[in-house]
């Protein structure tokens, strides 16, 4: 949704969404080891801007398509929080019945096809869906969430010609954290271009690096407008950086393959913390608290949710 | 009724896309040269004339994110079909049909769903050799999710088409290349073919004889040389491999006490083993003598005498049936050999 408001309007509403997937996040850092979610995690830790920018241009009848590390797009296109906290807990008010887990989540209400947890299978199914889109004359463009590790896989390249080919309303986010799991670009790519990639298949391209909001809002509505008006998909590179382990609720630097230092700069200039002083403190207290609430609401009806009954293993095979 | 208006199996599948594309705006085809001259054995020869490129469309050579553009828009709702010239090529699809295409419904608890087809020729001819005539339904076969069908004759290849652009599942649709050519009553008007329906081709009281595709061909040819010996064999032939009906099977061999399954792909791992282990489900007590027969293990050959070596055909498995009933024959009846016509009449190249 394009907040129409003015501008301090506007870091409000993504300053509430960007701590709503801090805190989130946070809070299931801290009770992951009570095993109460049976199942891995991905935090979007330091990552919550990117699908908060884009999203902030999209339209409600656009589609996004994310990946496994999908709890910030999924709460940054206005995902039921509920839902999602249920769904880590297995229970059967999850946005998947419980089947899903935190590396499936989506919902059918926000345009969000429940996202997979193959890197880069995602982008296929996203040029699908845009051309669905431009099939049906919906005047809506698809948005698609990837990681600078699946841009290594042929199925981006694949996508990247069809799209570029039939000129598809596609706007591909690459959310560049420098890392697949714990193997640098340097070890992957001998030549880490993304737009330039994008070049080779007649889809237009920017980056963003400096991890400033402001620049990834106004990149990407321009990236939108482009894909909105026709010209055909556009490949956005956002740099970010994920500050938890890849998978997992604590830290990992004794792993070494990534420092305190590395990472320091991307601590200083959190977008969510940069966001937070550009409005009134009063303003942002009042944020604090009602974003909390409504995290202790989500998690304490999570706990009191019911599991699936065992038959229901059975429903939802076949359609 | 009278049975006069007869198509090819290929011209069956070109009439029910044609009906369900004129019916359905949704519906689409799109792949490898399925706008070529050549039309794939001429079932898509020229949809994108009558309907435009974007109705029926070439693709690059990406077949897995091809896949992948089916199963999104499917997602949209609308009703992919994406062809192969050969199931081999499914192999670079594995990513997109098992891990994405299987698996929304489900992970969605239902929000989301895939009604794809996906076309894909199989089977011997003209020396395809190794990477052009496997026969891997039991690799789909397998995966919750998926459904696959392999329709012999020309009505069952029109209705099981049409039902399968209906159903909301991805459907894995599988078509022997030597079938395009046969003919068989169709009729005009549109009609479906439910999956998991077995057929009773041919009645018999001595031997139940399950087949797939174009061994059907291959049993029917088998039952007429049984019965100069003496042996009348039900001929049954599956048509759907995943939902698969073996009741029908089960109620057969409750009849003849013999059950041979011959498999139109490799015996390890393959659609005999569900057969007769579901057969064996549903007669705890009173399991049938049983055999089965399937491609040899081996990798398939190129050279004729070798290609020969590999298939089954009506006389090993008329044999086959014969050494079952009568265990003391052994190999000493050879019975005249039944001409092959689809086979002989095949020089490829596709």
């Amino acid at each position: 949704m394009s907040p129409t408001s003015s501008n301090s309007g506007q870091y409000e509403t993504l300053f509430e969404q960007m701590l709503t997937i801090r805190l989130v996040e946070e809070k299931v850092a801290v009770i992951y080891h009570t095993d109460a979610v049976k199942s891995p995690v991905h935090l979007s830790i330091g990552q919550e801007a990117p699908s908060v920018a884009v999203c902030a241009a999209l339209e409600k009848n656009d589609m996004v398509i994310g990946t496994y590390r999908g709890h910030a797009l999924y709460l940054a296109r206005e995902g039921d929080l509920d839902a999602m906290v249920a769904e880590l807990y297995g229970k059967s008010e999850g946005c998947g019945r419980g089947k899903a887990g935190s590396m499936h989540l989506g919902d059918k209400s926000i345009g969000m096809p429940h996202t997979s947890a193959i890197v880069a299978t995602g982008m296929p199914n996203a040029i699908g869906v845009a051309f669905a889109q431009k099939f049906k004359k919906e005047n809506a463009i698809t948005a698609c969430f990837i990681g600078d590790g699946a841009v290594d896989e042929g199925a981006v390249s694949e996508s990247m010609n069809f799209a570029g080919l039939k000129k598809l309303p596609l706007l591909i986010i690459v959310e560049n954290n420098q890392f697949a799991i714990h193997s640098p670009i340097s070890t992957r790519m001998p030549r880490p271009n993304f737009v330039e990639r994008a070049a080779a298949f007649n889809v237009a391209g920017a980056s963003v690096m400096d991890n400033d909001l402001d620049s990834m809002l106004s990149t990407s509505q321009a990236a939108i407008d482009h894909v909105r008006s026709g010209q055909g998909p556009f490949l956005l590179e956002i740099a970010t950086y994920r500050w938890k382990e890849h998978v997992g609720p604590g830290d990992d630097w004794a792993l070494g393959y990534r420092t305190k230092e590395d990472a320091s700069p991307w601590f200083e200039n959190d977008p969510l913390k940069l966001c937070g002083e550009r409005i009134a403190a009063d303003r942002r207290l009042a944020l604090e608290s009602k974003v909390k609430e409504q995290i202790t609401r989500a998690f304490d009806r999570a706990e009191k949710g019911t599991f699936p009954d065992p038959a229901e293993m059975w429903d939802n095979v076949y359609a | 009724m009278p049975e006069t208006r007869q198509l090819s199996y290929g011209e069956a599948i070109y009439e029910a896309t044609l009906q369900e594309m004129e019916r359905d705006p949704s519906v689409f085809v799109y792949g490898l040269g399925v706008d070529d001259p050549k039309g794939h054995y001429g079932t898509t020869k020229d949809f994108h004339e009558r309907f435009g490129p974007d109705r029926c469309f070439d693709t690059p050579l990406s077949e897995d994110t091809m896949t992948g553009l089916g199963v999104g828009a499917a997602l949209m709702g609308m009703r992919p079909i994406h062809v192969h010239q050969r199931m081999d090529f499914l192999l670079l699809c594995m990513n997109q049909l098992i891990n994405m295409a299987a698996k929304y419904h489900y992970v969605s608890a239902g929000q989301w769903s895939v009604p794809m087809v996906v076309r894909a020729s199989i089977g011997r001819s003209w020396g395809q050799g190794p990477q052009h005539s496997q026969a891997l339904q039991s690799m789909f076969a397998h995966v919750p999710g998926l459904k696959v069908v392999a329709p012999t004759t020309p009505y069952d290849a029109k209705g099981c088409f049409i039902e399968a652009i209906r159903d909301n599942n991805p459907v894995i649709f599988i078509e022997h290349r030597l079938l395009y050519a046969n003919k068989g009553h169709v009729p005009e008007e549109s009609y479906t073919v439910p999956f998991g329906k077995a057929r009773v081709l041919k009645e018999g009281d001595d031997v139940t004889l399950v087949a797939t595709t174009h061994m059907v061909v291959e049993a029917l040819r088998a039952r007429e040389q049984l019965k100069t010996i003496g042996i009348d064999a039900e001929v049954i032939d599956l048509v759907s491999l995943s939902p698969i009906d073996t009741e029908t099977v089960s109620k057969s061999v409750n009849k003849t006490d013999a059950l041979v399954v011959v498999d139109n792909g490799w015996e390890n791992c393959g659609i005999s083993a569900e057969v007769i282990a579901k057969v064996a489900e549903l007669n705890p007590t009173n399991f049938p003598k049983f055999a089965r027969m399937g491609f040899a293990p081996v990798t398939c050959p190129t050279t004729k005498v070798l290609e020969n070596e590999f298939y089954p055909n009506s006389t090993s498995i008329a044999q086959k049936v014969n050494r079952l009933l009568n265990e003391d024959q052994g190999n000493s009846w050879n019975p005249v050999p039944m001409k092959a016509t689809e086979i002989e009449a095949f020089k490829g190249p596709f």
